[in-house]
């Protein structure tokens, strides 16, 4: 029966063309639409690191100005560490694993004549950045604890700087001049986009990977400079780039490892007598306000997804129920236009259940063209948002197969629930009125 | 004379076609009056204008390697090579570009100590030659003088004796004062540093366009002595093109350094304020597919509709009823419609912005903007029905003798 209601449907469609346009063409666009902005919010608020975002935490600790708390609203810590806290809180090594971090830059000077120095953005971290964020690697590997602290030269390249300065070989343990120094490579990361770019948020939460990765502690001694965000509630005491460091300016991030509850509360207790310690040094002028934050729970502190985006989700699914209004309104009339013809089903021995289940057949085939042509149009809608937003939302903008399922789905459950009303109507055609007119 | 009770008595049959087109109408308004709305408010906010000369400005990086690269002598040699250009206007060596997106803070009080608040305050440190190269008009106080520039060493910080000011920061700093009064009072960065104001420019916007702050700048009398830094260059109408090619080439010379990120001002607005000019382009196509969306709707009910009444029709146009009569009676039937649809659609409205101002930050909407919407929804209607109403006229008296 059910091959048989699809062929059905499909006459039907084929006997209205324009009206069936109309729907399929409705519902098209508000799936469209929907799936466009769907998938862009499904990728902003995408989980960048699904096997650990619960035992990633970010550490804050609240070393502001004792006049003005940093975030007026919420009353959250700082979201950024200094040198100091960065570098004490990483000595300790009271986590599973821990890693601090800073964004810097600096020019490279290839040893190939033919290429010309160029900059380079550098990701400032510690050893357990590699493994504690999975990251892949193509040649060689992170660093081992051992060389943060004994200051030793070595670097991890990305792919695409790889590509650039050795043409793709594999160049671990070759020598790579940046910012002035001898650097010695020990590994070469895989392309890898973390969406968001979790582990620093605060330079834009979709910005591209750093090009290298170079040792934490080599910025006091190389003296490399702070990019990203720097902020200070005060200036540093004295001239010079030791005073920054010993300042009170934040520009550096921690994330820690910890694997369950008691570690979790282990630490936060590790916090607050940390930062008593350093009251009674005379820092940490505010009250305690520590905090430690999971992936997600930090994505949403720091509001990754975009206010635009929301509000064109939300706007998208308004314009989703005025493209069914629109199908019932249509189902209706043509289904009421069908009268005769479903009357004579009916005299002929159709029962009501048989009627109902071809018309929600006809709603549901509608839906799944419409819903495909929706796809179609939702994969337009993304390249349409690729050209308006150009480079940052180039990770936000692939339709994955979760996505065209869902699409899918919905386009389905809607027109169904759209046919409903107008196939209820037209199983209550009375079958001796419609014969009698004829 | 509109015959408006058998209509409404017609439409009560009708129900649910009518609810569906009378709701359909209200969402489409409720979605088309916010989108204009965020329209208008994100193109406004794209127009401010930055106070500087942008057709014909744009900006360069040098960043110098090695240990034995002469930061002093490079930015003073690359400034006077740059201003003897032809066509140039002016040069001058800044740390950040109006709203380019990254810029450097500080605040400024009238009263030293860190219990008193400071006003935030876009800084741009500048030569003397800052106030030409940016464009700016001196309104009150006089220009840094040659003696007045000193250079800022790679982690400085502190900060030099005078300070120029917008005149809106003059005014946040100063309320009760004129800004030309503002010359010659003392104000405090960080807390306790003095810094005199000398002068007050028209308007300098602040490099990120997100903040309320926008138009808090200062002029700091300073060169910095970083070893990577920028250069803004202004130069005569119609000769900026030209000028970055040979700009790029001139310090290209040096083989000790990297020259990039050379941008157009035109560039840098555009950048900045892509998010907007985008949301502008989404929610403009929005408003026209929406539009047709619920016009077709209209027109596929309303055939419908017509063709169920042909019967109707034509006895009504057998005993008399004229062909304008029966386009009237369409007319007014979906204006009944329409109209109910539309106060449904201006409760819906507010719901949704009172909905996009708690949420997100876009401001609340113009009362205006509620009866404009339901007029032109109203329209919508009347012109999505014309058609077929038009038809049902074409049907002839006859048909009525047919069937029967």
């Amino acid at each position: 029966m059910f091959g048989y209601y699809v062929k059905l449907a499909f006459k039907s469609i084929k006997k209205n063309p324009l009206l069936s346009f109309l729907m399929v063409f409705a519902i098209a666009l508000g799936i469209g639409a929907s799936m466009t902005t769907i998938t862009v919010n499904y990728l902003m608020s995408a989980n960048p690191i699904p096997d650990k975002s619960e035992q990633l935490f970010y550490v804050q600790v609240d070393s502001w100005d004792p006049h003005n708390a940093f975030n007026d609203e919420s009353g959250d810590p700082p979201n950024q560490l200094t040198w100091t806290d960065a570098n004490s809180l990483f000595d300790a090594q009271k986590a599973v694993k821990q890693v601090v971090m800073a964004k810097s830059g600096g020019i490279v000077v290839p040893e190939d004549k033919n290429i010309n120095p160029f900059e380079v953005s550098i990701r400032l971290s510690t050893a357990d950045f590699f493994p504690m964020f999975d990251t892949p690697f193509l040649f060689g590997s992170g660093w081992d604890m051992a060389v943060d602290n004994k200051l030793e030269q070595v670097v991890v390249l990305t792919k695409k700087i790889n590509d650039k300065i050795f043409g793709g070989e594999n160049s671990v343990g070759r020598n790579v001049t940046l910012a002035g120094q001898n650097f010695k490579v020990v590994g070469v990361l895989d392309t890898w986009e973390p969406v968001p770019k979790f582990y620093d948020v605060n330079n834009g939460a979709f910005d591209e990977v750093e090009e290298v990765f170079l040792p934490f502690k080599l910025k006091e001694t190389l003296e490399l400079p702070s990019w990203g965000n720097v902020n200070c509630w005060k200036s540093p005491d004295g001239e010079g780039f030791k005073a920054f460091l010993r300042s009170e300016c934040i520009n550096f991030q921690m994330w820690v490892q910890l694997d369950n509850r008691e570690q979790q509360s282990d630490y936060l207790m590790f916090l607050d007598n940390y930062v008593s310690e350093q009251k009674s040094l005379g820092r940490f002028p505010r009250p305690m306000n520590n905090k430690v934050s999971d992936v997600m729970t930090w994505m949403e502190n720091q509001q990754v997804v975009e206010d635009d985006a929301k509000m064109m989700m939300w706007m998208s699914f308004m314009f989703l129920i005025v493209c069914l209004l629109n199908t019932v309104g249509l189902l209706l009339a043509k289904f009421i236009g069908k009268s005769s013809e479903i009357g004579l089903r009916r005299a002929i021995g159709a029962s009501k259940g048989q009627v109902f289940q071809q018309h929600i057949i006809e709603s549901a085939t509608i839906g799944l063209l419409g819903g495909i042509a929706g796809l179609l149009l939702a994969l337009l809608g993304l390249k349409g948002i690729e050209s308006l937003y150009g480079d940052f939302v180039k990770n936000l903008i692939s339709l994955d197969f979760t996505m065209a399922a869902t699409g899918l789905l919905i386009a389905l459950l809607s027109s169904v629930l759209a046919g409903l009303y107008p196939t209820w109507r037209a199983c209550n055609i009375q079958p001796a009125t419609q014969l009698k007119s004829q | 004379m509109l015959e408006l009770g058998p209509i409404f008595r017609a439409l009560l049959r009708n129900k649910i076609g009518a609810i569906l087109i009378a709701v359909q109408i209200a969402f489409t308004m409720a979605i088309i009056v916010n989108a204009v709305f965020i329209i208008y408010d994100r193109s406004q906010q794209t127009k401010r204008p930055s106070g500087i000369d942008e057709a014909n400005t744009f900006y360069i990086n040098s960043s110098g390697f090695g240990d034995d690269f002469d930061i002093k002598g490079t930015i003073t040699r690359d400034l006077e090579a740059i201003r003897a250009l032809p066509g140039v206007i002016d040069a001058v060596q800044i740390n950040a570009i109006p709203i380019s997106g990254s810029g450097w803070s500080m605040g400024l009080q009238t009263e030293a100590g860190a219990e008193h608040d400071g006003q935030g305050v876009a800084v741009y440190m500048v030569d003397e030659h800052g106030i030409k190269a940016l464009d700016l008009e001196l309104l009150a106080g006089e220009n840094f003088a040659k003696s007045d520039i000193r250079w800022r060493g790679p982690a400085g910080s502190k900060w030099p004796a005078k300070v120029i000011v917008t005149e809106a920061m003059a005014k946040r700093l100063f309320p009760e004062l004129s800004y030309s009064e503002a010359v010659g009072k003392t104000v405090y960065i960080n807390n306790d540093e003095p810094m005199i104001i000398t002068g007050i420019i028209d308007k300098l916007q602040a490099p990120w366009v997100g903040w309320d702050n926008l138009d808090n700048a200062m002029l700091s009398p300073e060169k910095m002595e970083f070893q990577s830094t920028r250069y803004l260059i202004r130069t005569v109408p119609g000769m900026r093109d030209q000028l970055m090619k040979t700009v790029e080439e001139l310090l290209a010379e040096n083989k000790s350094r990297v020259i990039d990120g050379m941008r157009s001002i035109d560039y840098v607005r555009e950048r900045s304020y892509r998010g907007n000019t985008a949301m502008i382009k989404i929610l403009t196509t929005v408003i026209v597919t929406l539009t047709v969306v619920t016009s077709l709707g209209i027109v596929g009910l309303a055939s419908f509709s017509v063709n169920r009444r042909k019967k109707q029709i034509g006895i009504r146009r057998a005993l008399g009823a004229t062909k304008a009569s029966i386009l009237r009676y369409f007319m007014v039937e979906n204006f009944l419609i329409s109209a109910s649809g539309v106060v449904l659609g201006a409760a819906l409205t507010i719901a949704l912005n009172m909905l996009l101002v708690s949420a997100l930050s876009i401001p609340p909407l113009d009362w205006f903007y509620i009866p404009a919407g339901m007029l032109v929804l109203c329209l919508v209607g009347q012109a999505a029905v014309f058609g077929p109403a038009k038809k049902a006229t074409e049907i002839a008296p006859a048909t009525a003798t047919r069937t029967v």
